[in-house]
């Protein structure tokens, strides 16, 4: 760490790196604690994805994913949550520049796509189950329903967050504290969209494949 | 990168520390869109070929959806979550690498003896199981 140094050389440096040290951490320490929760979420996923992987093709003499799966519906979802990703993106870029309103117009553009993916899968949820394909139904259902549904829970407890910030925004503006809450959604957002590519992947296109 | 010039004391860290918000890079609306329309060519390609039955062999084709999917993540974790080795002096590399050994560790040990179990505790009523089913 060259900074620690500094001091030592010169001591006309010591205020601007005592300042850096003491700016530097809080800030930080928010962000890569919340990196460390999304990790531990990660593995939280691993887990279920190892059941689906080890219960995926125990269908009890029920149905199959190939029959079940609806890939256009599935599309739909993939395409509104990566829409959803980009938009984010947009509300960040005006946080740069410090445009409140238009942050707020893109967090509502995000929610409302969330929102539409969220439909999409408790609408698929609800077929399944009519269908008799209910959790209850065989191991491959039962973890299907937990993986899926898990995500489903992160994307909607991310819309509420999302909710919280406009609210927080229209009251407060763009204040230190909003522009960190702000990343740190952020950084949960598309932390889902990642899982969202393993579950389109590994469930829905591999498990319809004879 | 004007707020670079604001600041000091954070020249040897380089790029990304704007003046509010701490580590996070300084998004740009190219990194944006370079990333969408990569992940959704990396989505679309394998809706494509799943839905139109382009790969014959399931195997084959479950190490092709795979391998787009390792590479999307990729792309998804470069362009939109802005990782790179010098965040966070290198500490959110280090918990992510940590947390994809967990990972690979969890799954393939998962896979492998669940499989194997599989395979050697119930030779017999596996086939039985499957004449009976309608």
């Amino acid at each position: 760490m060259p900074d620690l140094t500094m001091p030592h050389a010169a001591s006309g440096a010591d205020q601007s790196s005592r300042f850096y040290v003491k700016h530097h951490h809080p800030e930080n320490g928010t962000l890569l604690g919340f990196w460390m929760y999304l990790m531990s979420d990660c593995l939280v996923f691993a887990c279920l994805f190892a059941a689906y992987a080890v219960l995926g093709r125990s269908y009890a003499g029920g149905p199959t994913g190939a029959e079940l799966f609806d890939l256009p519906l599935v599309a739909i979802n993939t395409s509104l949550l990566l829409l959803s990703s980009i938009t984010y993106g947009f509300a960040m870029l005006e946080m740069q520049r410090n445009k409140v309103k238009a942050v707020m117009v893109w967090l509502a553009i995000t929610g409302l796509l969330g929102a539409g993916f969220i439909y999409l899968e408790l609408y698929e949820f609800v077929h399944l189950i009519h269908e008799g394909a209910g959790p209850q139904r065989s191991g491959f259902l039962t973890s299907f329903f937990s993986l899926v549904a898990t995500h489903g829970l992160h994307v909607t407890f991310g819309i509420v967050w999302l909710v919280t910030l406009i609210v927080q925004l229209s009251k407060h503006g763009l204040t230190t504290e909003n522009q960190r809450r702000l990343m740190c959604l952020s950084m949960f957002w598309h932390f889902l969209d990642v899982v969202w590519i393993g579950v389109f992947t590994f469930v829905y296109l591999m498990g319809v494949l004879p | 990168m004007s707020a670079h010039a604001t600041e000091h004391g954070h020249d040897d860290h380089g790029h990304g520390h704007d003046d509010h918000s701490g580590s996070v890079p300084h998004s740009t609306l190219k990194g944006y869109v370079t990333g969408f329309i990569l992940a959704v060519i990396l989505t679309a390609i394998p809706f494509y070929l799943v839905m139109t039955h382009r790969i014959a062999d399931s195997a084959t084709a479950g190490i092709v959806l795979l391998g787009l999917a390792a590479v999307q993540i990729v792309v998804h974790m470069i362009y939109f979550l802005h990782m790179n080795s010098k965040l966070e002096q290198g500490w959110t590399m280090l918990a992510l690498v940590f947390t994809l050994m967990l990972l690979v560790i969890m799954l393939s040990g998962s896979i492998w003896v669940m499989y194997h179990m599989n395979h050697n505790m119930m030779p017999g009523m596996m086939t039985e199981m499957i004449k009976q089913a309608p």
